[in-house]
């Protein structure tokens, strides 16, 4: 009897214990707006808007932020859920080919008619699938101080007189290989920080470095056309300012705060720490490395010392070359979201680029340089390097390079030219194997 | 008293079903039926025939290769592996002062996750080699004996812990017998102990063979493949396949089914061979 009692209890709550899961599963609703975002160094300031936008309109905004490089695999599986994403990003013209299919046509959108530039828009036929949110920019960071130091000094080789003046490659070279000369009375370990070649951390080269001599090719081939749409139907490409990347990745290698072979254990985050440490003077990085250069702790750079220059790669009449600038960041609203949640995604994004609250999160806290009409001159984030990108931007003897990358054949390309690289770097390849990758795989993705 | 189990059958048993359902069987039908799709998500499938597996067969090279890595690293670490859990459970199982400390502080590794032992070995091996002006990248070898070091450093102590439970199941009066017949250290270790703990050996064999073959995080975490995929192991290269191609959702989804295919016939062939080899108590 007492045994029987015992086992009808247990069935009881093992009963019991279902339907709680099964209930469980049952209150979870599908929110009105789920934000799917891709910057993990902004991922508390997005909750603290959603708690502003809840305080100010009274609808909630679900955050969730993906690991670093782990945008892909987490909307992969997120999109399919019942709770999908309502707001998601793309990177450009190759994400969107990507998720066409879960793009809502925003051209009636607030969004999109606040773009200064319609033309930056991810556009399909008649629709308007994606806008960019932010604009970013890529140079070669240089640390003023150091460069001071150099250009005071006695018995320098070059005949220049600031980094200012640095408006080609070759004037580039004598510095830095003077400059690595002389290291021991800079007090520097190296001119470059380490080229972090850490796989998933090669991508300052594989992508931003490659961005340049891909750009010319094609700007070159159809002067007229728009070059990131013209690079995405390329099959092919001659890769002809090989030179030019060889070049800069040499003179990265050969004035280096590491030795070449270690390479391949550095990541980003190393490089940055070099810089801000005051190890190295010079780092190819853009505007969103601010927050890793003051983060870091001990750091000896000031912030009126850091300054960005061009990456000349020797290409004939590069005198006016500017830094790259573009973007891969774009908001996409999920087509297959309810119609309400549509209409409340597209009015979070508004309130977030023309509201004063919202604006005033973009400009201080998430520093986004926005390529929306609604932001005044004055409402530009405070940091050393976006103040260096609107000046390039706003300088009217520069050509700056668009980010052409964003048409690049996808991440399995890049993996294949940063292998490529690493493998240079350690002297297992030459750079005639390199290119035969860079043109190869191309070839082999696109097809 | 059967009628009364029987009867309850259902409270019992579905929630396990269920749960067995969801989290396996359902998963897995629907990764077989993956395979013959070309998809973005799960929701969206298009069936297309035996597509993905040609794709995964001929045209994509990275498959044979991280395969052919596999096997030689399973090769080597199964043995090592066991060798090395076998001497130890051997050494401690004697009584001598110690050895359940030395029991605990071996199975200690096992408890630390394999993301986290990957960085741990990469940051020392880097140590070791800096000096040298060499990293882990440097060379493939570099990789390949780091992964074997750090399967080993992680497995042994479990293998050790079945082992022991089978050396102390041996009853008394064989291994005394055995003595009282005259019979050496080796003729006790090759005729009394390895005869008799055969069982284990049999799912030590199991779990180590599967393990190294489906071997992923200690992977990503120590070399992520570099230099140049060639120490990438299989399950890595399916993880690549379906993460970083665009369209190649369904290929990823053709080297798993083949990869299961591939494990489930070599783990069955061992089972029965290793069974063979058991004495009945």
């Amino acid at each position: 009897m007492k045994r029987k009692l015992l086992s009808l209890q247990l069935a009881v709550l093992c009963a019991l214990s279902c339907m709680s899961l099964v209930s469980c599963g049952k209150k979870q609703k599908t929110s009105s707006v789920y934000f799917l975002n891709f910057k993990p160094e902004s991922a508390s300031v997005y909750e603290e808007l959603a708690k502003e936008y809840k305080k100010e309109k009274g609808v909630e905004v679900k955050v969730v932020t993906a690991a670093a490089n782990n945008y892909e695999q987490t909307l992969k599986s997120e999109i399919a859920k019942s709770d999908a994403p309502t707001i998601f990003q793309v990177n450009g013209p190759v994400g969107y080919e990507a998720w066409k299919a879960y793009c809502l046509d925003i051209k009636d959108s607030r969004i999109y008619s606040y773009l200064t530039d319609k033309s930056l828009a991810i556009k399909d036929g008649d629709g308007v699938y994606a806008v960019p949110y932010v604009v970013e920019g890529y140079g070669i960071i240089y640390n003023d101080a150091i460069m001071k130091k150099y250009f005071a000094l006695p018995d320098r080789k070059t005949d220049i007189s600031s980094a200012e003046e640095i408006d080609s490659f070759d004037k580039l070279k004598a510095v830095a290989e003077d400059m690595t000369a002389k290291k021991e009375a800079l007090g520097i370990k190296g001119v470059f920080a380490s080229t972090s070649l850490l796989s998933g951390e090669d991508w300052r080269w594989q992508t931003h470095l490659l961005n340049i001599p891909l750009h010319y090719e094609i700007a070159e081939a159809e002067p007229e056309a728009d070059h990131a749409l013209s690079l995405l139907k390329a099959k092919e490409i001659s890769y002809k300012y090989a030179k030019g990347f060889e070049n800069v990745f040499d003179l990265y290698l050969n004035n280096s705060v590491t030795s070449k072979t270690l390479l391949g254990s550095k990541s980003v985050a190393d490089s940055m720490a070099e810089f801000a440490l005051g190890e190295a003077a010079m780092v190819q990085n853009g505007n969103w490395a601010w927050s890793q250069i003051e983060g870091v702790s001990g750091n000896t750079v000031k912030e009126s010392d850091i300054k960005m220059l061009p990456i000349y790669i020797g290409r004939d009449g590069e005198k006016g070359q500017g830094i790259c600038i573009g973007t891969e960041n774009y908001f996409a609203v999920n087509k297959n979201a309810t119609e309400a949640q549509q209409k409340a995604s597209l009015d979070f994004l508004s309130w977030l680029f023309s509201s004063e609250t919202g604006k005033k999160y973009v400009t201080e806290k998430l520093k986004f340089i926005t390529p929306f009409n609604t932001f005044t001159e004055n409402e530009l984030p405070n940091d050393p390097l976006a103040r260096e990108i609107s000046r390039y931007m706003k300088d009217s003897l520069v050509e700056n390079i668009p980010w052409s990358f964003t048409a690049f054949p996808g991440e399995a390309y890049k993996k294949a030219v940063g292998s490529a690289l690493l493998d240079y770097a350690q002297g297992d390849k030459s750079w005639e194997d390199v290119r035969k990758t860079v043109k190869e795989s191309w070839k082999s993705e696109r097809n | 008293m059967n009628k009364s189990y029987k009867r309850y059958f259902p409270v019992f048993v579905l929630p396990t079903l269920a749960a067995f359902l969801i989290a396996f069987v359902i998963p897995f039908v629907l990764g077989i039926y993956l395979s013959f799709t070309e998809f973005r998500t799960v929701s969206d499938a298009k069936f297309v025939g035996l597509s993905n597996y040609i794709t995964a067969l001929t045209a994509d090279s990275s498959f044979a290769a991280s395969l052919w890595f596999t096997v030689k690293f399973a090769a080597v670490s199964v043995v090592s592996i066991n060798v090395i859990a076998f001497i130890l459970a051997l050494m401690l199982t004697r009584r001598i002062p110690g050895t359940r400390i030395f029991r605990t502080i071996f199975f200690m590794p096992n408890l630390i996750g394999g993301i986290v032992l990957g960085y741990i070995w990469q940051v020392i091996i880097n140590g070791v080699l800096y000096p040298f002006d060499y990293s882990i990248t440097s060379s493939p070898t570099f990789g390949y004996w780091g992964l074997v070091v750090l399967m080993n450093w992680q497995m042994i102590g479990y293998m050790m812990i079945i082992y022991i439970a089978g050396i102390q199941n041996i009853p008394d009066s064989i291994t005394e017998a055995a003595l009282v017949d005259g019979a050496g250290p080796f003729t006790k270790l090759f005729k009394i102990i390895i005869p008799s703990v055969m069982p284990a050996v049999t799912i030590c064999l199991f779990l180590t063979i599967t393990n190294s073959f489906k071997l992923f995080d200690q992977n990503l975490a120590l070399t992520a493949g570099a230099p140049s995929d060639r120490t990438q192991m299989v399950a890595l290269d399916i993880y690549n396949t379906f993460y970083s191609r665009i369209g190649y959702e369904g290929v990823g989804q053709a080297k798993a089914v083949i990869f299961f295919a591939i494990v489930a016939v070599i783990a069955l062939a061992q089972l029965s061979f290793t069974r063979g080899k058991e004495v009945e108590g």
